[in-house]
């Protein structure tokens, strides 16, 4: 089935008032789709990775819906989520593989953690093990400890273990960051390796690095300041894109070809704005080089094309 | 499949994701004109405005000034016999006296004055001992380090109460500053432990590596560089190394190897039990030393949490 | 400019000290003035090595390292501190650069005291206001601020700024844009490029390809602490020689072809190749015998080094480790 999120707002309680990082975002993702969400730092793409699956003390839920296989997720309740964390929705959280006990070896720990779940170790060996040969790391694995194990290969361990009971939902936060580039590609390929399998029904990857998405993601998400910048497949995203943040985006990133000399590519001037009051209107006006006046107003959310959403009053 | 070498490679770290990552979608705010050596300054104003800061140091300064000028307006001597024995707190001895009539207040004031002297001497020289290994050998590292390592564990290992109580049994005359610097010789091997451990994980930050590129030299880095970062964590460690040093004092006194020619208040809680002071309920004789030390040591522990507020300019901003 | 010669760096690990690790080995490349080289590879590459070896923040235990025609590859206090008016470097984490308790004025003035003691506060002042201009700050906004205040952006055209105090002639710049987002890498990047025209020479170390073609002049590609390929940014990448560099150029996600249209393309070269190895064709080409080729301690391909291909582009050994076979097959020995 799919995933719906209708106007989710999550924000996070400071001393100095709530800064409003998840402020109404609204999109579906299809059976079987991998949706990349893409955006820079602090535009809510992280919190939003949390908020589907738990709201640590921080956050809070102050408004709208998740719905995953006609169920609608008890994002407020810690209790009632338990149920469907790690069995119908999964995170790979940032910094992972980093997380991992140094003490105990991959296969001890991995037990431990399905005890937590009630699941026992024993009974989803076999399946655990196969499915380490798919990602292309062997059974012995299991024994080592994880200062014995690469970047790559601890990634691909982490990947396997969140999706062991295959779950509905896959969302996994800057999985290929801290990566080189060939495990990247390992473990980017391993992740499209495991929806065709069916081990995981749909996918939400979150990343700052637009071009991984451009190669795994079937749809990219553009998020800005807490809010829904454009929506659409990740072809049009990268060669036809709408929204002005994310043109000037895909245009700040140098292709392997793309000279000084030749063409100067340019960023974008200034920085997003504090979430702690954030403006009224489309957030990315103090930037944006087509505003005018009607931006005062926020741009909805809507579908401008088939599949292509964008929020922006100069696109229509 | 080939591991990578063991050595802890840099691996291109997690990307921009570091940018904003406390407090997410919070822009920086603008916050502060320039001052020349204004520094300092604004360090002052905050740690005036922390309610730790500001209680602990009163009571500490409170009962220093006793320490200090309370013996001049003192009405008897401290080991006059200048009232009726065992007599409970009255007008005319605040703290009432001791079973040979002594006035308790008198000796609380003069004890006051060793002990603080026994902490800050005992402590500053196990803090300047510790401090200083500690600094070069986490900065340093290497053979230096490994030498002193040696000798901090050498010290470690011996039994320092031990020898001072053999050092103390065979001196003849034992005077204050010499009990503190027994003590601080003995105190600061985890000082220089914690020191280092501090300077090593501070070294690996860039600019350290910055500074070098400054054309700087060790001793200025590890003076304006690394200590620097480490301001409240070395007041916390002169914080324990003071009241360690009371107490280690304390206990010298106790059993007594105090020193001959001063009262403190150790020696007072000693004298207090060896008079069987509780079996008779003097409670005035051993309660005011006992909670003198408490609430010096104490508010020397608040004023520091406070202080990290004040040092930590990310802290200050909650 | 600067020219290293046969770099090593070997790390004694193990229990007391009985294994070597060269993390850097045989190293040799240069960079002129005004021309911006790229040390590529991976992590366990060594290119950080490379980089605070050159900006004496480790010491070297082999080859040379010559700066304007003078050997610098040991250097006592005073002759480190006139190095540094000349060389400087900016690294990876802009908070990381910056002493937290302090503002980030206080770098400006820890240069101010070590190199221009002597410098009125009004001319200082100028001159502090002209670098900043060159990075596109505004002193206003920067200057007052604790560096947690202030966005990487911000922090790292800081540090570009106070290396630009000095008047170097090169600068080391160590993975300065991996922390930083998207849209401002760039602007850093044009910065390095704006610096490249005004004659700065730059060592830019980096993992990331196309960031490294965008900007650079030369290329030097590291695998495992030594060159397997140098040349033209352009030479290379058009015409990626050593199987490594081709292993990298396939495995970076370009945002205009797909992994499967890349190994089509690669599947196709590698079959035109198979069973060739280029280096020992111009190895021998060159009149250079094979059975000269000496064999490092540790059974790396060591030898004679990089042979040159085309002009300046050169390549290395094909082999990524002593116990491959070389692709020209088993039957040549080298």
């Amino acid at each position: 089935m799919a995933l719906a999120v209708n106007d989710l707002k999550v924000w996070y309680r400071t001393l100095r008032g709530d800064v409003k990082a998840l402020d109404g975002v609204t999109f579906e993702v299809a059976d079987g789709e991998i949706m990349g969400i893409a955006g820079e730092s602090g535009c809510g793409k992280t919190t939003l990775g949390k908020a589907l699956i738990r709201l640590d003390t921080r956050m809070k839920h102050v408004g709208g819906t998740v719905v995953l296989d006609d169920d609608e997720l008890p994002l407020a309740d810690d209790a009632a989520m338990r149920r469907y964390r790690y069995r119908e929705v999964s995170l790979i959280p940032q910094y992972a593989m980093s997380a991992m006990n140094p003490t105990r070896k991959i296969g001890r720990m991995i037990r431990d953690l399905l005890a937590a779940h009630n699941v026992r170790y024993a009974e989803v060996l076999p399946e655990l093990e196969r499915r380490l040969k798919l990602v292309g790391l062997e059974t012995d694995v299991l024994k080592r400890y994880p200062i014995e194990l690469s970047g790559g290969m601890k990634q691909r361990v982490v990947l396997v273990l969140s999706t062991l009971l295959n779950p509905s939902l896959l969302i996994g936060d800057e999985v290929t960051s801290a990566l080189d580039v060939s495990s990247q590609k390992a473990v980017a390929r391993a992740l499209v390796e495991f929806r065709d399998h069916g081990f995981v029904k749909s996918m939400i990857v979150i990343t700052h690095d637009i071009s991984v998405l451009f190669q795994v993601a079937d749809t990219i998400l553009v998020m800005y300041a807490g809010h829904l910048a454009e929506k659409a497949p990740a072809k049009t995203i990268i060669n036809a894109p709408l929204h002005p943040y994310t043109k000037m985006l895909i245009g700040a990133l140098p292709k392997v070809g793309d000279r000084y000399e030749e063409q100067q590519l340019e960023g974008i001037e200034g920085r997003p704005p504090s979430l702690l009051e954030p403006p009224a209107g489309c957030r990315f006006r103090d930037r944006c080089p087509l505003v005018h006046d009607k931006c005062a107003e926020a741009p909805p959310f809507r579908e401008v094309a088939e599949g292509h959403h964008v929020a922006c009053w100069a696109v229509s | 499949m080939r591991k990578e070498n063991g050595m802890t490679a840099t691996q291109p770290t997690a990307g921009p994701g570091a940018e904003a990552s406390e407090q997410p979608g919070v822009a920086g705010s603008p916050k502060g004109g320039r001052k020349a050596g204004g520094d300092t300054r604004e360090t002052l104003y905050f740690a005036l405005r922390n309610p730790k800061v500001l209680i602990g140091a009163v009571v500490v300064v409170a009962f220093l000034l006793l320490g200090l000028i309370g013996p001049a307006f003192l009405k008897y001597a401290p080991m006059d016999y200048a009232g009726p024995p065992m007599a409970p707190p009255s007008a005319d001895f605040p703290f009432g006296t001791t079973t040979f009539g002594q006035d308790v207040f008198a000796q609380f004031v003069a004890g006051l004055r060793s002990t603080f002297l026994v902490g800050l001497l005992g402590g500053g020289v196990a803090a300047v001992i510790g401090m200083t290994i500690g600094f070069v050998a986490g900065y340093r590292g290497g053979l230096i380090d490994e030498l002193l390592n040696m000798l901090t564990n050498v010290v470690l290992v011996i039994p320092g109460f031990v020898v001072l109580i053999i050092i103390n049994a065979y001196l003849g005359v034992r005077s204050v500053p010499m009990q503190a610097l027994y003590i601080g010789i003995f105190s600061w091997p985890w000082v220089a432990r914690a020191v280092r451990s501090q300077t090593l994980s501070l070294r690996s930050r860039d600019f350290i590596d910055l500074a070098r590129l400054s054309g700087v030299g060790v001793g200025t880095i590890l003076r304006r560089e690394v200590a620097p970062n480490m301001y409240s964590y070395l007041f916390m460690t002169f914080v324990l190394l003071f009241g360690g040093s009371i107490l280690t004092a304390a206990s010298l006194d106790f059993i007594g190897l105090g020193p001959t020619n001063a009262m403190s208040l150790g020696l007072m809680m000693n004298q207090a039990v060896q008079w069987s002071a509780l079996h008779l309920g003097l409670w005035w004789w051993f309660i005011p030393p006992g909670l003198g030390i408490t609430l010096i040591v104490g508010s020397l522990y608040i004023m520091n949490v406070g202080l990290d507020e004040v040092f930590n300019p990310k802290l200050r901003e909650m | 400019m600067l020219t290293l010669h046969e770099l090593d760096k070997v790390y004694r690990t193990g229990t007391f000290g009985t294994s070597d690790l060269h993390a850097v080995r045989q190293v040799s490349l240069d960079v002129r003035r005004g021309e911006v080289v790229s040390l590529i590879g991976e992590s366990g590459s060594g290119k950080s090595t490379i980089g605070k070896m050159v900006l004496h923040l480790l010491s070297s235990t082999g080859g040379t390292i010559t700066f304007d025609g003078r050997d610098v590859t040991k250097l006592g206090f005073r002759a480190r501190r006139d190095y540094y008016r000349k060389v400087q470097g900016v690294f990876q984490d802009p908070f990381s650069s910056f002493n937290p308790i302090y503002k980030v004025d206080r770098t400006f003035e820890t240069l101010r005291r070590s190199y221009f003691p002597r410098v009125a506060s009004g001319e200082w002042r100028e001159k502090l206001d002209g670098a900043l201009a060159a990075v596109t700050l505004e002193p206003d906004d920067i200057l007052g601020k604790y560096p947690h205040q202030l966005s990487g952006g911000q922090l790292q055209r800081l540090l570009i700024a106070r290396a630009l105090l000095l008047d170097i002639e090169l600068l080391v710049a160590d993975e300065i844009i991996s922390m930083l987002d998207a849209s401002t890498r760039i602007d850093v990047l044009n910065l390095l490029g704006e610096l490249k025209g005004r004659g700065l020479g730059i060592l830019f170390v980096t993992h990331d390809l196309s960031l490294g073609n965008y900007v650079s002049d030369r290329v030097v590609i590291l695998y495992k602490g030594r060159v397997v390929e140098r040349g033209d940014t352009t030479a290379v990448f058009d015409d990626p020689l050593h199987p490594y560099t081709r292993d990298l150029l396939a495995s970076v996600p370009h945002l205009d072809r797909t992994w499967e249209e890349v190994e089509a393309e690669e599947a196709e070269r590698t079959r035109r190749l198979a069973g060739r190895c280029l280096y020992h064709e111009d190895i021998t080409a060159q009149g250079r015998s094979l059975g000269d080729e000496a064999e490092s301690v540790d059974g790396v391909p060591n030898g004679l080094g990089l042979v040159e291909h085309a002009p300046g582009h050169f390549v290395g050994c094909f082999r990524k480790a002593a116990e491959e076979d070389c692709p020209a097959g088993p039957a040549v020995k080298p």
